[in-house]
């Protein structure tokens, strides 16, 4: 195997590992400040990657369809929490599975509804659609080395904004001590309706920017919800520091998994059985990997025990 | 209000009173939709003892439901075909008998349960859910990209399967095999729920700590009570893709962790015959609903978010008022 190939595979993974961070993030912060698992955190990633779907095909414009895709969701996120979610932060966790269930069934067949059971296609901008030559000779494709950027920018920004900010300190206080927080004057239901609509974005931000790469269809949220849950696992609820370093393992282990296990057993197996096993232990290692730092530290790395 | 007791036995009678005037009048559609629901309530009461009793929220029962529908699909498909599973070192072939494969699978998704809850119950709350779901999706996975059995595509048997003395292809029959093993379990459930072990579980949930005073250990008694819950969700499994005659990946989709919870919930949380009445409402609303529109789904969610905000006692809550689950 070659060196190029191993880079240009380090390259996808960090990809992939940057957008489930996006997600992660914002579903660990959902959970650190209100105490909520939300399973429709997938939709939200579907709502975003259709509205730029949807406003790329109106207007042709992939910075519009970015800024629709953010606004969308996290519009989506303020209505659901608003008229639902709130209702939830008192009640057991069963509740809330439920409930949030319930909205991924209304989220899927609406949007099926609206839009139909076929994909939709976001195409790369023109002038990101070709590779770029990295340092080496190796080429890789601009838009994915776009997403990795956006991805670091934003995750520090989401740094920045809960360690220097006034809104990053009420966040990090509602994690402590909500009751102390609402005494000292802060509008706390205002805050979490923030806090959800901005998980919600960058839910959204993420499916438009993978929704480019892949189809926009139906569905697409829940794979990735249930790998953003394996990253939170491991990371650490609550956890953004976490959820970044949790993120960037899974997507990495799953990247490199997929193309280097069945190499591997090609060096002493015939290569459809290496195939076959290669990349059936493939899908498996993400969640062998979970399963392993469970045994080890079951809160995740950073978790509070 | 109805009293509890009453309600069961009229849920536990509405089965086979319903399949008999289908018998009567002839419509074998619904013997069969009669048989599906006595399956997934089957499979209901399994999760029940850990989601109701134990107060275990797992998000990943489909792997149990999906490995029972396996082992019957892996046998009968080599039995189908006369090639053996396996010949070193010694010889194992497919079957086509009933009994075998539901003791295959009770031992199958037992140990799987046993693996999942060892691992899964080192932690709680968000984090048990999210590790059950991770689980119960990385074997879904997995019978995706393993190719000997189908992969994506499943696996088709052409004829049910058989058990001695009856006819299963004969709907009513089935269904009375389906309804009798459902009655074995809800048997079994409620006994559990009497015992000291099943006091011992309840216990647990509502106070690990007191639990541990007095010299019980709460991990061995919900790892206990995941494993004969798995065990029962993976016979239902068993007899799920025997009634469709075919098994594929879907059976391990988190989709299906969701409704199983949702039959649990829909009837009553912790009452015994919760995930029965749970059952029969969802396939009589896939049915009434699916027929009305493509997209019931939508109904189905907006039901459901219904009854978790304003009705949480669920169908017997409705009925019978909500004194205690378990009479």
């Amino acid at each position: 195997m070659s060196t190029i190939l191993l880079i240009e595979q380090v390259l996808n993974g960090l990809q992939s590992g940057i957008m489930l961070f996006l997600m992660a993030a914002g579903l660990t912060l959902i959970f650190g400040v209100m105490g909520l698992i939300n399973l429709a955190h997938g939709s939200l990633y579907m709502v975003g990657a259709f509205a730029a779907a949807a406003v790329a095909a109106a207007t042709g414009s992939f910075v519009l369809a970015l800024v629709a895709a953010l606004v969308a969701a996290a519009a989506a996120g303020a209505i659901i929490e608003l008229v639902v979610i709130r209702r939830l932060y008192d009640r057991d966790h069963l509740d809330q599975v439920l409930a949030t269930f319930a909205l991924i069934l209304i989220f899927s067949e609406g949007t099926r509804w609206v839009f139909g059971s076929f994909p939709l296609y976001l195409d790369v901008p023109a002038a990101l659609s070709g590779p770029v030559t990295l340092p080496g000779g190796i080429l890789y494709p601009a838009y994915r080395l776009l997403i990795i950027a956006v991805g670091l920018v934003i995750a520090a920004g989401l740094f920045a904004l809960i360690a220097k900010t006034r809104i990053g300190i009420q966040i990090r206080a509602g994690e402590a001590d909500r009751e102390m927080i609402a005494a000292l004057g802060v509008d706390i239901s205002k805050l979490y309706t923030m806090v959800f609509a901005l998980g919600a974005a960058l839910a959204g931000l993420a499916g438009a920017l993978v929704g480019a790469i892949q189809s926009v269809q139906v569905g697409m949220g829940e794979p990735v919800l249930i790998l953003a849950f394996v990253v939170i696992v491991i990371g650490g609820i609550g956890s953004i520091k976490g959820a970044l370093v949790g993120a960037l393992l899974v997507g990495l282990t799953d990247t490199l998994g997929s193309v280097l296990l069945p190499i591997f057993f090609a060096s002493f197996m015939d290569q459809s059985s290496a195939t076959a096993v290669g990349s059936a232990l493939a899908t498996m290692s993400i969640y062998i990997l979970m399963a392993g730092v469970l045994l080890f530290k079951p809160t995740g790395l950073f978790g509070k025990a | 209000m109805i009293s509890e007791r009453t309600v069961n036995i009229f849920l536990f009678a509405l089965l086979p009173v319903t399949v008999l005037a289908a018998w009567l009048l002839d419509e074998p559609f619904i013997i069969t939709l009669a048989t599906k629901a006595a399956i997934l309530a089957l499979a209901g009461v399994g999760l029940n003892i850990a989601l109701g009793l134990g107060g275990l929220v797992s998000f990943g029962h489909a792997a149990f439901f999906g490995l029972g529908g396996y082992a019957m699909g892996i046998l009968a498909s080599h039995a189908q075909s006369y090639a053996p599973l396996m010949e070193v070192p010694f010889l194992i072939e497919g079957t086509k008998s009933m009994p075998v494969i539901w003791l295959v699978a009770l031992v199958t998704s037992a140990l799987a349960a046993l693996a999942i809850g060892a691992l899964s119950l080192r932690t709680s709350g968000v984090y048990f859910i999210m590790v059950t779901l991770a689980f119960g999706q990385m074997l879904y996975y997995f019978a995706i990209s393993w190719p000997a059995y189908g992969g994506e595509d499943g696996l088709s048997i052409y004829v049910r399967n058989g058990f001695p003395g009856l006819n299963t292809l004969d709907p009513v029959q089935f269904f009375l095999i389906a309804f009798a093993v459902l009655t074995v379990g809800i048997f079994l459930a409620w006994r559990l729920a009497r015992s000291a072990f099943g006091l011992a579980l309840s216990a647990a949930r509502q106070n690990a700590e007191r639990v541990e005073t007095v010299g019980l250990g709460p991990y061995r008694i919900r790892l206990v009570a995941f494993v004969i819950s798995g065990a029962m969700t993976g016979l239902a499994g068993a007899l799920f893709a025997d009634l469709n005659r075919f098994v594929s990946p879907t059976m391990f989709s988190w989709h299906l962790s969701g409704e199983l919870i949702v039959f649990c919930i829909l009837g009553g949380v912790g009452r015994l015959y919760g995930p029965v009445a749970g059952a029969m409402l969802y396939v009589l609303l896939e049915h009434v609903l699916g027929g009305l529109s493509a997209y019931w789904h939508i109904y189905l969610g907006l039901l459901l978010l219904l009854v978790v905000l304003f009705a949480r006692g669920g169908l017997i809550g409705l009925l019978s008022g909500r004194e205690v689950a378990h009479e």
